[in-house]
């Protein structure tokens, strides 16, 4: 879809410059973020030189088994960020984890049934990395609302099942919410896409020398690939996670004395 | 007897909330009593399961509260709470709900009338009564399922005193009216004597005493 360009070390070392000038600001103001600057920039440094080498492999070696551990390995590591953000919902890994998976397997599946990408290892890691990314932190979000939401409405939630409601009727109302401050990051940003911001793949494509209409129509399907994987990802973390606040007798159960 | 308690046990974060406790309570009008934290609201969410004890059995009729479907049990044996938590919407919508979940055709009026709120209130936006008026819709929910058993907490701890008295008197007319039975929480005295004919009395998680309001006084 496009050409490629070529980007020399001694570029990415003159782009340094950006972060001295971050370094001043924060010594300046005494904002005391210099240390984390610092930390910042070797660690992505490190990491995406790391990330690169691996995609080369996987690039080279053209297999789709590698692609499949790869993209294995960030669901595993999207559930466990995302636990670590939803700490007062009992038992969060397995919905996070089985809500990943399945977002990322059924959204990558479907663009590719549909032939609007290749089975191929250049497509299915970057698409595959946004489409984990976004669903991890949609499905975070959601959980994390979820586990405030059934904290300050305890009253409501067991008023709700004296009058013989289930978990899921008494649930209700509340994974509504959680689905919706979930999801509604991801939709906000899709409205403005363009007005306000130039989503990354775009300004990518740009640089790398594409036609501004190919960037535009890759760049909508991918919008239109995260809203899906999004809204999977979120339904399935909040259908899943909510059942974990009751006992199989229909009983709210107590807060956990210490999180875990 | 209407609930048959043996042995109950349960304990929260560590503490004995309820230790050994052995009551029987009958059909008719029963007030546990009794000084805060002994342990009265956590016996009451026992009678229709919103929790379940560690230790001993709880029955309500002839059979132990495990046997009974919880669902259904709860629509029988009606919990309303010390706080009002109506959801979101109109009173009606509020007693549609609870009307619908116990497959019952609902008489909105009636069910209003019988709580102490004028019918028009059907229409009201939960939002904007009062708690008086919040308290009185949730008992009206309550009936709205036609229970057998009305399991009451604090009806009226965050009430004024004539609020209070009004609430008393509907209870009492609902009792003479539906014959429905009352197990009402209060840790005042004075409303305890004014609504019981039994009476049990907790202290620290242990029943005390136990029986009819002549010789157990409030």
């Amino acid at each position: 879809m496009s050409g490629s360009i070529h980007v020399d070390l001694w570029q990415v070392a003159a782009s340094l410059v950006l972060v001295a000038i971050a370094i001043a600001i924060s010594r300046r103001r005494q904002a005391d973020l210099e240390r984390d600057i610092a930390v910042a920039t070797v660690r992505s440094i490190v990491q995406l030189t790391l990330v690169g080498y691996a995609i080369k492999l996987i690039f080279e070696a053209d297999t789709i088994w590698l692609v499949l551990v790869l993209l294995s390995v960030m669901v595993l590591f999207g559930a466990l960020t995302a636990r670590s953000r939803a700490r007062t919902v009992p038992g969060a890994f397995w919905p996070l984890l089985i809500a990943l998976s399945i977002a990322a397997a059924s959204t990558l599946g479907l663009v590719v049934a549909l032939g609007i990408f290749e089975p191929t290892p250049r497509y299915l890691v970057p698409v595959g990395g946004m489409v984990i990314g976004n669903a991890m932190t949609a499905s975070a979000v959601a959980l994390n609302r979820l586990g405030d939401e059934v904290g300050d409405s305890r009253a409501r939630i067991e008023a709700t099942l004296a009058l013989g409601a289930t978990a899921r009727e008494a649930a209700l109302p509340i994974v509504r919410r959680a689905l919706r401050s979930g999801m509604i990051t991801l939709v906000d940003s899709t409205k403005t896409t363009g007005l306000i911001f130039f989503p990354g793949t775009m300004v990518g494509m740009l640089l790398a020398g594409a036609s501004p209409t190919d960037a535009v129509r890759l760049q909508l399907i991918l919008l239109y690939t995260l809203l899906g994987s999004v809204a999977i990802a979120g339904l399935l973390a909040t259908t899943l996670a909510y059942r974990n606040f009751f006992t199989p007798a229909q009983q709210l159960r107590e807060p956990a004395e210490a999180p875990a | 007897m209407l609930f048959e308690l043996r042995d109950v046990g349960l304990a929260r974060s560590g503490r004995q909330v309820l230790d050994s406790v052995s009551v029987e309570i009958p059909a008719g009008a029963t007030a546990i009593v009794g000084p805060s934290g002994a342990g009265k609201s956590t016996l009451l969410r026992l009678l229709n399961r919103l929790a379940d004890p560690d230790a001993g059995s709880v029955a309500y009729g002839d059979r132990p509260l495990a046997e009974y479907d919880p669902l259904e049990l709860r629509r029988r044996v009606s919990l309303v709470p010390q706080l009002p938590a109506l959801l979101d919407g109109t009173v009606a919508s509020n007693l549609s709900y609870a009307a619908e979940l116990a497959r019952i055709e609902l008489d909105c009026d009636r069910c209003l009338v019988l709580a102490g709120l004028d019918p028009e209130f059907a229409e009201r936006d939960v939002s904007r009564l009062s708690v008086g008026e919040q308290q009185r819709a949730m008992l009206a929910r309550a009936l709205a399922q036609r229970p057998e058993v009305l399991l009451l907490d604090e009806p009226t701890s965050a009430l004024d005193h004539a609020a209070r008295d009004a609430i008393e008197a509907t209870l009492a007319e609902l009792r003479r009216e539906l014959r429905i039975s009352l197990v009402v929480v209060s840790h005042d005295p004075e409303q305890a004597r004014r609504l019981g004919e039994w009476v049990v009395r907790l202290e620290a998680g242990r029943a005390v005493a136990a029986g009819p309001l002549e010789r157990v006084p409030a």
